[in-house]
């Protein structure tokens, strides 16, 4: 067991874990930080996407370890920001969630592509948000969701 | 005259023997010619089998796996498509969202079975050792490309063996950890400073290619 200083949403924690705890398990078990879901356990899925340095990260699957002093940003807190806001509006806006499992991976998905480019395509959307997937099939919706954040935002 | 002839005779003699020794000297004569092309073809000779042990490095999955013609990466020892829809984006390193930095971090994740190591991408499409159908290039093909400036970041000689012998990225292929059943990934055929010597030897040899497709 080792002891890591984590910067997570502006505040430093410290947690002592075994250094190859994925970050989802600190986030979920040990600082009881729920809305970062486990999907796959593999990151094939996107469900447990969190942002590490404003890299949208697959949090299942990167050791406590390889974390060092980046900071961490969740969907607990993705709404502080403006783009993160706009997205979280347009979700409420479109309806977008089913049953919500797989969404707060996909609403960190959906800011990190818009915090890059403003004016996503369709194209854009498709190779960005193909990591992330959903079993209700929101698709149509998030894409939507995103068009009208990006809208929003100019 | 007549005397003036003969006191010219030495220094003509003298010529003609410089020359002799000159000629016998140079390059040019068909003894060296010979001996060189000899000493040439031995080089490329040796030079050529250095290149296979090259090659046999380039199109190991640890190395060619991101050296692709298509869209995407390939993982795994039989080489297929990345899973999780990854794709190369416009510089190699994803599209944002889904980056290679989503997953791989500056070391493997031993725990979890995803490798990692320092500015993970894939390399350029110009820099490309397979067909769009993912099959490895030939030894020609892959030589000629290797040695291409105009594809290959302009890297001489030198700078193909600095990058093969110190390039931390390429050195992951060494370091390629365990993958998500615990297992250890597979290593190239040769270790890494047999595939520096090897590339040096290539390289002294001026980079030859096999003739050929």
């Amino acid at each position: 067991m080792d002891t890591y200083q984590l910067t997570v949403n502006g505040q430093q924690r410290s947690v002592t874990v075994d250094p190859g705890t994925p970050l989802l398990w600190v986030l979920r078990e040990e600082l009881k930080m729920t809305g970062t879901k486990y999907g796959c356990g593999v990151a094939a899925c996107g469900a447990c996407t969190v942002h590490v340095a404003g890299v949208a990260t697959r949090s299942c699957i990167v050791p406590v370890s390889l974390i060092g002093d980046r900071p961490i940003v969740t969907i607990e807190a993705i709404g502080d920001d403006r783009v993160g806001k706009a997205v979280q509006d347009a979700w409420v806006a479109h309806d977008v969630v089913q049953c919500g499992y797989c969404q707060s991976g996909q609403i960190m998905s959906a800011v990190a592509l818009l915090k890059d480019n403003s004016k996503p395509s369709d194209h854009n959307i498709e190779e960005s948000m193909g990591g992330n997937l959903c079993r209700c099939g929101t698709y149509p919706r998030i894409r939507e969701a995103i068009k009208a954040a990006a809208q929003q935002l100019k | 005259m007549i005397r003036s002839r003969a006191a010219r005779l030495p220094v003509i003699v003298s010529v003609l023997a410089i020359l002799a020794v000159w000629l016998a000297a140079s390059p040019h004569s068909s003894g060296q010619t010979a001996q060189r092309t000899v000493a040439s073809d031995d080089s490329r000779e040796n030079g050529l089998a250095a290149w296979d042990q090259v090659y046999s490095v380039l199109t190991h999955p640890r190395c060619i796996n991101c050296h692709t013609a298509t869209s995407y990466p390939q993982q795994g020892d039989d080489r297929h498509r990345h899973f999780a829809n990854v794709v190369r984006g416009p510089d190699g390193h994803g599209v944002p969202g889904l980056n290679c930095a989503t997953c791989h971090q500056e070391a493997n994740a031993n725990s979890t079975g995803v490798p990692g190591s320092h500015n993970w991408h894939l390399a350029p499409l110009s820099m490309a050792w397979q067909d769009r159908n993912d099959r490895p290039l030939s030894s020609a093909q892959l030589c000629r490309v290797l040695t291409d400036r105009s594809k290959n970041h302009d890297m001489d000689g030198p700078a193909l063996l600095k990058h093969h012998a110190e390039d931390k990225l390429v050195g992951w292929a060494w370091e390629p950890g365990r993958d998500i059943t615990g297992a250890q990934r597979t290593l190239p055929p040769l270790s890494r400073p047999e595939f520096a010597e090897a590339t040096r030897q290539w390289v002294e040899a001026g980079t030859p290619c096999p003739s050929g497709r």
